[in-house]
């Protein structure tokens, strides 16, 4: 196997808590962060989310921004994350100046277009948030914020953008362009989302049921996650979280929105981060899915997934019934996911699990079950055929 | 009764930029997924909408749009039976 | 040692034909917002795909496809679009839906097309292709980090033999509109041909898109050598000039060495001094170019240059209506573009002739 690239840090806020520690013990505890939209008003106060209890207004408090900032709630959820995350690395500020800041949204400052959007021609008083709209913009928020000054770039492939910039991170690591970059993704809860996702017809009415045969879609979610990459000769002894050793990314090439049956790009991403890590199917210990609940997702998904393990498919687990569907910021999220599970030996339940799919047979992990886990996969498949899954292993 | 038909044509061709088309291209037996007009998933969320929208026939499943949008005839006969306007 | 690599096929749509510029004949435009020039696209696209795409998704999968017939490839190892705002007509038309519906009885199609990657998706859909395939959504450095994720690619393993790569943005009815009210576009309506001597803040806006099948291999109809890119954070010209001295030198180059400058003066006065700073002082000698009064600004207008580059190479003249100072170009061995939006993402791309 071979040496993938060191993680020094990691920083996360979700609706199953504000930082890693938080994140933890729900994920142990089994406990989910599905309710109905409060902070979101919407029309469809019905549907099930994974909704932050927290309003912009005490986001941008505790982040002290002063009252006419144009921080999106991405940025102030990406803010909170990689603050996290660099604590734990120990970056100082002359280390930001030159580091890299990789991050994954979907649709960026959408939640304070659609607030506003019919208020921009008679009023200036938020003409401020026009250019906010685009993704370019939050991320440019959170880096002004950090201090991060060294190669900025946004990735935006819907649900699978900030695994893709994770993959990308570790690239420009190896590749030798940069010695530290922070990589990973937001995304908030808009309406824009919630109606587009519910004129598809995927979102469930209920708590979502990943892997069930009984699944009737997806619930929304928010949050934002980021981990702190560095080159070897830079770590100069610092802990080491793990390792990105394996990474991949293909084209489904099928639908614009839906996976194709036998799940052709995920089965090529996760074929294709294994070859990176040097890895064969028995090698990996365990699966952070995709896992969106959806008729469609899980179903393709199961179907690449025994096409590459065969008889032998590893314990997998969705945590997206903890969480919902963070969209852009998914990959990131599940990263630290990952993460966690390798650090402490430990898989995370799919929560409303009942019974298999007829089509597959595959039960998911169910508690709390403690593993030794050397190599998770981790898969995060995006509208456009966008198909990414990442492979974290243990320092050793 | 042949009113609806070429109404539900109409709006199809309205509904789905089917720009090409006009009324008189559509056969009312003509399958309209697969062979046929070609339409896909994506149209048949889209006649899913319009159903609601101009009839008030609200389908929970999507996967029961198979059933009913095969054809014209088919669509016109369903909503003869469940239209609420 | 990074590998070469050669850009072997482009395409360009723009509110210009490569007529109008090369025959100095530009098309004149009245307004600050201006389309780019209609083209029929049913010569590549079937009509049931064509009924559901934006602008920006007709144009950028044309351009794509244009430019793979150009290098004679059939199907790339990679797929990277960069688009600074993304398929704006969908999110607008979705979004005035859901306003005026209140969230109720919303059709999908327009959600489903809105994505910023819908372009990049259309076209491995089109070409069915599996290939890597990425959206940068990076305001107006969104092509170049595509452009940086291509050379990435060129120096990994298994290297690809050709990367697609292309930029697209596309204008759209009220989100383009919004550019008026903070500062963006100049409230006074001018002539595209004099914004390079207009007075005043902000700028015109149009839309395009811009491939680009970049290969290791150099053959006869290679337009050019893809030789670096750059995007700097740079507060002042001075910070910029020393961007530009460092980057030449990693490319064993100095400013001497350029021949030709494009320049994306964009009739800004807040920040056009960016580039009268580098006209005047060390690129005085050069021939210097510009195209925002031919095409306006937008964020990934960085693809016209490339693009406006290429051609310059293949037919080895800088047309008249492009010039900024009547230096001519002695040769035309090293051409350099420079660009920046708002005093931000300061790009530098690197061309050289095959």
């Amino acid at each position: 196997m071979k040496k993938g690239v060191a993680i020094t840090g990691m920083g996360i806020i979700s609706s199953i808590g504000n930082n890693v520690k938080e994140n933890y013990r729900s994920l142990t505890n089994s406990s989910a962060g599905i309710s109905f939209p409060q902070i979101l008003k919407t029309h469809h106060a019905n549907l099930p989310v994974g909704e932050i209890k927290i309003t912009n207004k005490t986001l941008a408090e505790i982040l002290e921004l002063p009252l006419n900032h144009s921080y999106t709630r991405a940025a102030l959820l990406g803010v909170l994350a990689a603050t996290e995350a660099i604590k734990e690395s120990g970056l100082k500020e002359e280390h930001l100046s030159n580091t890299g800041f990789i991050s994954g949204t979907s649709v960026g400052g959408m939640d304070l277009t659609e607030k506003h959007f019919r208020e921009f021609k008679d009023s200036d008083e938020n003409r401020r948030f026009i250019r906010a709209q685009h993704p370019g913009f939050t991320t440019g928020k959170i880096t002004e914020y950090l201090g991060v000054g060294g190669f900025t770039s946004t990735i935006s492939t819907a649900c699978s953008s900030s695994a893709t910039a994770i993959m990308l991170g570790a690239r420009m690591i190896k590749a030798g362009k940069l010695k530290r970059v922070i990589v990973g993704g937001t995304d908030c809860l808009t309406k824009f989302t919630l109606n587009g996702f519910n004129s598809l017809m995927i979102l469930s009415p209920d708590n979502c049921k990943p892997f069930d045969n009984s699944r009737s879609g997806l619930n929304l979610g928010e949050g934002a996650a980021y981990l702190v990459l560095e080159a070897e000769d830079v770590l100069d002894g610092k802990k080491v979280l793990g390792r990105i050793t394996g990474y991949g990314n293909a084209n489904d090439a099928f639908h614009q929105t839906a996976s194709s049956q036998e799940g052709v790009g995920a089965f090529l991403a996760i074929q294709k981060a294994m070859d990176i890590a040097g890895l064969f199917p028995g090698d990996i210990d365990h699966i952070n899915a995709h896992g969106t609940a959806t008729l469609n997702n899980d179903l393709s998904e199961s179907r690449a997934i025994l096409r590459v393990f065969g008889e032998k498919v590893p314990p997998l687990t969705s945590t997206k019934a903890f969480t919902g569907h963070t969209l852009a910021a998914a990959g990131a999220i599940e990263a630290v996911y990952s993460l966690l599970a390798i650090q402490n030996d430990e898989m995370f339940p799919t929560l409303n699990f009942q019974e298999a799919m007829e089509e597959t047979g595959i039960i998911p992990v169910l508690q709390p079950e403690k593993k030794e886990l050397r190599n998770v996969l981790s898969n995060s498949f995006g509208f456009g055929g966008n198909c990414t899954s990442l492979i974290f292993s243990k320092d050793e | 009764m042949s009113d609806l038909r070429t109404e539900l044509k109409q709006s199809i061709i309205e509904q789905l930029n089917l720009e090409e088309l006009e009324v008189n291209d559509i056969a009312n037996d003509e399958p309209l997924f697969g062979n046929g007009l070609g339409l896909d998933s994506i149209d048949a969320l889209e006649l899913i909408v319009l159903l609601e929208k101009e009839y008030g026939i609200k389908l929970d499943d999507p996967q029961k749009g198979k059933e009913i949008f095969v054809s014209i005839d088919k669509m016109a006969e369903y909503i003869e039976a469940h239209r609420t306007t | 040692m990074n590998r070469r690599i050669y850009i072997n096929g482009v395409a360009g749509i723009s509110a210009q034909t490569e007529e109008d510029v090369f025959s100095n004949t530009p098309r004149e435009y009245h307004r600050n917002i201006f389309p780019a020039v209609t083209r029929d696209y049913k010569e590549f696209i079937p009509a049931m795909a064509l009924r559901r795409m934006s602008t920006a998704v007709k144009m950028g999968l044309t351009a794509a496809l244009i430019a793979l017939k150009d290098a004679t490839v059939e199907m790339p190892e990679a797929i990277i679009t960069g688009t600074g705002q993304g398929c704006k007509q969908d999110t607008e038309k979705f979004l005035n839906e859901m306003l005026d519906k209140e969230e109720t009885l919303l059709a999908p199609t327009s959600f489903i097309q809105s994505t910023h990657n819908t372009i990049g998706g259309q076209i491995a859909l089109n070409l069915n292709c599996n290939a890597y395939n990425v959206t940068y959504s990076q305001n107006s450095a969104s092509l170049e980090l595509a452009l940086a994720d291509a050379l990435l690619l060129f120096n990994e393993q298994p290297a690809p033999a050709n990367v697609l790569v292309g930029g697209v943005d596309e204008i759209s009815e009220n989100i383009t509109s919004f550019m008026y009210l903070d500062g963006q576009l100049k409230k006074e309506q001018i002539l595209n041909l004099d914004l390079l001597k207009a007075k005043g803040e902000g700028t015109m806006t149009s839309e395009g898109a811009h491939f680009f099948t970049i290969s290791s291999t150099k053959n006869e109809q290679s337009y050019a050598e893809l030789l670096d890119i750059s995007v700097l954070n740079a507060e002042d010209p001075e910070k910029v000039l020393l961007g530009i001295v460092e980057f030449l030198e990693q490319n064993s180059l100095s400013p001497a060495d350029i021949d030709l400058v494009l320049l994306g003066n964009n009739g800004d006065s807040r920040f056009d001094n960016f580039y009268h700073f580098l006209q005047k002082g060390i690129f005085r000698e050069k021939a210097q170019v510009g195209y925002k009064h031919l095409v306006g600004d937008y964020d990934t207008v960085s693809g016209y240059a490339m693009w406006l580059g290429c051609k310059v190479l293949k037919r080895k003249e800088v047309p008249q209506i492009l010039r900024l100072n009547e230096q001519p170009a002695q040769k035309l061995n090293k051409i350099l573009l420079y660009n920046q939006y708002l005093g931000e993402n300061h790009s530098l791309i690197l061309l050289g002739s095959t």
